[in-house]
């Protein structure tokens, strides 16, 4: 009641007029529908919920007894305490590397994520020591990169909580050798600074061989007294290669290194000192960073946004509008849609969410040539308006036929495939439904280099549906039978040679099997949306404007 | 029916008969002091009108300011509310004269009710009970004669009085005089009038009064009782109906007794007739009559389902009330409605004084009032958020009504409706008040109107022990909130950065404390 009641009040402006971009919700709330829908989603936002809490366990209490009893923090309240009081935290992939690694590593053992530190926004790097040791699996190296990557193109400071033992020896194919393997975290420290994005360590633990780099790469590095040591190599291969006998502290103290060597530059007492010592370095930045965009005072959305657990469909056979998820994500639930009449399976318009401007191109249906011309257009657009985007990915593809082919989908998709990709302004990409087939491209997917690409816990992904994947292999296999003049199958042979492709990509089309595997940048409660995507936009806008050219527009 | 009426009033009665006059289609007028400018009352009203400086002589006691008012702004009728002009037979007398309806008895039955002397000798006569007393004479001789025969203790009360004022006991005979010549100055001081009656003191008295509804055509009828033995200095403060002392059979003859004694002096309108009841004896005895509405009128709204604010306008404009024979159904001409007594009814009055500063008033800014809202539970009230209460007036803010199907669900049901209420700026008596319905005797419905005296200390938690609490409470609030997210630095430029205004959020819910984590 008080909803309808504020929302008549807000259809007018300041001058009286009737306000025509506030989007009107046509959802009954109370529909059987809708509650069936809220119970699902709200089921799978509860099971990311408990997921997520599990992950942050860390190694167990096993582990972490024994990694407090050394006089440390456990990672996850090194955070809590490096960050302001109050400060969010967006975290990166909590389940990377979920149910991989025999579920041995949760979050892959390092904590990434961002959050405000001394009024700044910092890139957090914070291995996790209870989970193996803190060692470098092939995905703790990918989480580690990935956040390096956020850092170097949003201009976040990266503090580093270093506390490693250095890649994991026995899988040490899939983490040294490669481009984007150990190496590059250094290349990336060094390029980084180069750029004048600061780099900042925090040695709490040990930081051996390779890992040795990261303070030694740093502008600035703390060393914890007792428990962090940096050393090239361990008393052991120190023996083993001199017969030299000498413990850790002696080989790479904080009291050598800090009074000697010249390796770290700050001696903490202890974790909580170091934090402080951190916190202390960043007030010493002198960064400031311009807004490029015009803000305005934030407004709720009219519409709460737990009712879009009972917009989303529990299948992707079902449709609905998706401005009734917009309606509940941007400020005052207001949205200048553009071309609202043209391509409208593709939805494109501007708004604002927590002040901040945003193009939002969101699925509506299957694309069409119109909407990709449309999309393009869009793009242009917000390009030009230094306008970040948001993609809402709901996409089954391109539409198929002789009639499209003809009419030159292809090139149509491919301008929209263009633009995204040569768009200059920072875009977000959330996974709302489906991803699958060259859609995905068309919505700036993980390939296309969104600043941050988030899943919701209902996704798919893959190359196509599994249904699709499933009757095409079945067509090639009736077409081979018929060949080799062979009876065809039946119903039920059907059914059971497409049941393990079914299977396949429902397994494997999982938001959780694409988080654990880094291709996203973690799965989040839709009810959160709002929140993550305006702590990701003040993110965003802390890089420097540049302004690039698109590519030959096939025409 | 009337178009207009001027409420002569303020506080919680007078936003009730607004509300009362609203559901009838009656546009309503307001009257206010200096210091009610931006009351309640003023501002529910369709149209108000400023009568003076705001002690109570300059204004709400001013007759002719208030008869000004009316023809100003056209009322056809005037309630008086309760209080101030209610009981005041010329104020009545003066209303009627100005060609405009007085909603309530005439100026007649006002009178006659008013002089105790006068009053007891009617009943009397009518044969209602009433205590052993005298009212023949003034002198001092005859009086003190009185007593003795009478027996101690004795009562002095005014003549002209009511409300506990000028009210004396006196338990032996050589403090007679003494107390008489005191009781003879505050009568004369507060009513003009010194005239003395006497009667005989009961001691463990229940104070138990009926309600009754009289219209203009001789129909009488009563409502049944108001139980009202909590009072502290003759004012109540807690009422409650039924009565836990009464049976069928009392309830009954006294029943019986109040219509006759509202029919002794011809009474129209919503009236009360007040009895005090010997627990022991169980005898009754007429005590006074109130001829207005009483600040206890809702428990008997809420047992009855009768809105008595809208009789009383109903009455006053001619309606006729039709009694059956069994005196157990009243009806405008539509609609006859039984009248039976449904569940049980207790009212708390929340008054602004601080009971453990000896119920000094306290003043100061309603800095936020939250009502409680739950099944059953009304809440009368007569302030909102940002009113600034002075010492000019009645300390009544607040009156909390509970309504449940027996006593003890009705008690649980204040109880929880006193923890709800929250009034932030101004002391309150609600700590007491929970003190009082939680003590044995109430709950038992054993206690007479000297319990409150007889317990005397009510060991209420001191303010400091609240202030602590507050303190903490805000501290904890601070610290697991966090809301108030990082300051500003030097050198953003991002006015409503997200990272400031969205507390600790974190992806997939917030993170554990620390406790949370060791203890589970």
């Amino acid at each position: 009641m008080m909803q309808r009641f504020f929302f008549f009040f807000l259809c007018y402006n300041s001058r009286g007029k009737l306000i025509m971009n506030i989007l009107h919700s046509h959802l009954n709330p109370t529909s059987p529908e809708f509650q069936a829908n809220a119970e699902f989603h709200r089921a799978l936002a509860q099971e990311l919920r408990e997921r997520i809490n599990t992950a942050r366990q860390g190694g167990g209490e096993k582990y972490r007894a024994r990694h407090e009893a050394q006089g440390k923090i456990f990672v996850r309240e090194r955070i809590n305490r490096l960050l302001d009081d109050g400060s969010p935290f967006l975290e990166l992939s909590p389940l990377a590397a979920f149910e991989l690694y025999d579920s041995e590593a949760p979050s892959a053992g390092i904590v990434t994520g961002i959050g405000r530190v001394s009024g700044q926004e910092v890139m957090i790097i914070a291995n996790d020591a209870t989970v193996k040791g803190g060692s470098y699996l092939p995905l703790t190296v990918k989480k580690h990169l990935r956040a390096q990557e956020i850092a170097q193109e949003n201009f976040l400071p990266c503090i580093y909580l270093v506390d490693s033992g250095g890649a994991f020896l026995p899988l040490q194919d899939q983490v040294f050798p490669d481009a984007d393997h150990f190496g590059r975290i250094f290349y990336n420290q060094a390029r980084m600074s180069a750029l004048g994005i600061p780099q900042i360590a925090a040695v709490m633990g040990s930081c051996t061989a390779g890992g040795a780099y990261v303070p030694a790469m740093s502008d600035e590095a703390i060393i914890v007294r007792g428990t962090g040591t940096i050393f090239l190599g361990g008393p052991p291969l120190v023996k083993a290669a001199t017969g030299e006998v000498v413990t850790a502290d002696e080989l790479g103290g904080a009291d050598v290194h800090t009074r000697k060597s010249g390796v770290a530059d700050h001696f903490a007492e202890d974790d909580e000192d170091a934090l402080e010592l951190a916190r202390g370095i960043v007030e010493t930045l002198n960064r400031q960073t311009k807004l490029a965009v015009t803000v305005e005072p934030p407004q709720e959305p009219l519409y709460d946004a737990q009712e879009i657990y009972g917009i989303l469909p529990r299948t992707f056979r079902e449709a609905y509008d998706v401005r009734e998820l917009i309606a509940r994500v941007v400020d005052g639930s207001r949205f200048r849609e553009f071309k609202a009449r043209y391509g409208t399976t593709l939805v494109c318009g501007f708004a604002r969410i927590h002040g901040y401007p945003i193009g939002i191109i969101a699925n509506n249906g299957i694309l069409f040539s119109e909407s990709a011309l449309k999309g393009t257009h869009f793009i242009e657009l917000c390009s030009q308006r230094g306008i970040p985007l948001l993609f809402l990915q709901n996409i089954t593809g391109f539409m198929v036929g002789k009639q499209y082919e003809a009419g030159g989908i292809a090139k149509d998709g491919a301008k929209l495939v263009n633009a995204v990709s040569n768009a200059s302004v920072p875009k977000l990409t959330i996974i709302v439904g489906g991803s699958f087939g060259a859609g995905n491209y068309g919505m700036a997917g993980r390939a296309y280099q969104p600043r941050f690409l988030w899943m919701y816990p209902n996704a798919r992904i893959s190359v196509m549906g599994g249904e699709q994947a499933a009757n095409v292999l079945l067509t090639i296999k009736q077409e081979q039978l018929e060949r080799e003049g062979k009876p065809l199958l039946n119903a039920e042979e059907q059914q059971e040679f497409m049941r393990p492709t079914l299977e396949k990509y429902e397994y494997e089309g999982s938001p959780y099997y694409s988080t654990a595997r880094l291709w996203d940048d973690g799965v989040i409660d839709p009810a959160e949306t709002r929140t993550v995507l305006a702590l990701a936009l003040s993110v965003v806008l802390n890089a420097p404007e540049v302004k690039g050219n698109f590519g030959v527009f096939r025409m | 029916m009337f178009k207009k009426i001027l409420i002569a009033n303020r506080g919680e009665i007078a936003v009730r008969i607004m509300r009362a006059c609203r559901e009838l289609n009656i546009a309503t007028v307001a009257v206010y002091s200096d210091a009610d400018r931006a009351a309640l009352h003023t501002r529910v009203a369709d149209e108000a009108t400023h009568i003076g400086a705001s002690p109570p002589r300059e204004s709400y006691l001013n007759i002719e300011k208030i008869i000004d008012a009316a023809r100003a702004t056209n009322a056809d009728a005037i309630h008086p509310g309760y209080g101030f002009l209610a009981e005041n037979a010329e104020f009545a007398q003066a209303v009627n004269d100005a060609g405009v309806v007085f909603i309530g008895p005439s100026p007649f039955s006002i009178r006659a009710m008013g002089d105790k002397a006068h009053a007891r000798e009617r009943m009397i006569a009518s044969r209602v009970p009433v205590a052993p007393g005298f009212q023949d004479a003034d002198d001092d001789a005859s009086l003190e004669n009185a007593a003795r025969e009478i027996g101690y203790p004795v009562l002095i009360k005014a003549a002209a009085g009511g409300g506990g004022k000028a009210m004396r006991v006196v338990n032996d005979a050589r403090a007679f005089l003494e107390e008489l010549n005191a009781a003879r100055r505050e009568a004369l001081n507060a009513f003009g009038d010194a005239r003395v009656i006497l009667e005989k003191y009961v001691s463990n008295a229940r104070h138990i009064e009926f309600q009754i509804l009289a219209d203009k055509f001789g129909n009488t009828i009563h409502l049944f009782e108001r139980e009202c033995s909590i009072q502290r200095r003759h004012q109540k403060i807690i009422e409650e109906t039924p009565s836990p002392l009464l049976d069928e059979a009392l309830r009954e003859k006294m029943g019986n007794a109040a219509v006759a004694a509202a029919r002794a002096v011809n009474y129209e309108n919503a009236g009360t007739i007040e009895f005090i009841v010997d627990p022991d004896t169980r005898d009754f005895y007429f005590l006074e009559m109130n001829t207005r509405l009483q600040v206890e009128h809702p428990i008997t709204e809420m047992t009855t389902g009768l809105d008595l604010a809208q009789w009383q306008i109903r009455i006053a404009s001619g309606e006729k009330l039709s009694v059956s024979s069994e005196q157990s159904s009243v009806s405008s001409l539509q609609s006859p409605v039984s009248i039976y007594q449904r569940g049980h009814a207790l009212e708390c009055r929340v008054y602004a004084e601080d009971p453990s500063n000896n119920f000094l008033p306290s003043t100061g800014r309603v800095l936020d009032l939250q009502l409680p809202n739950m099944p059953g539970v009304r809440a009368d009230s007569g302030i909102a958020t940002g009113d600034e209460i002075s010492a000019f007036y009645d300390p009544l803010l607040v009156k909390l009504v509970a309504h449940a199907e027996t006593r003890d669900a009705a008690l649980a049901k204040m109880h929880s409706a006193l923890r709800e209420f929250c009034l932030l700026g101004v002391t309150t008596n609600v700590e007491f008040l929970q003190a009082v319905l939680a003590h044995p005797t109430f709950r038992a419905g054993d206690a007479t109107t000297r319990f409150l005296e007889e317990i005397g200390d009510w060991s209420l938690e001191t303010e400091d022990w609240r202030l602590e609490q507050a303190l903490m409470a805000a501290a904890l609030v601070e610290m697991l909130e966090k809301k108030v997210a990082s300051v500003e630095v030097a050198g953003e430029n991002d006015p409503y950065s997200p990272w400031r205004t969205n507390g600790a959020f974190h992806v997939g819910g917030e993170l554990p404390t620390d406790d949370e984590r060791i203890n589970g």
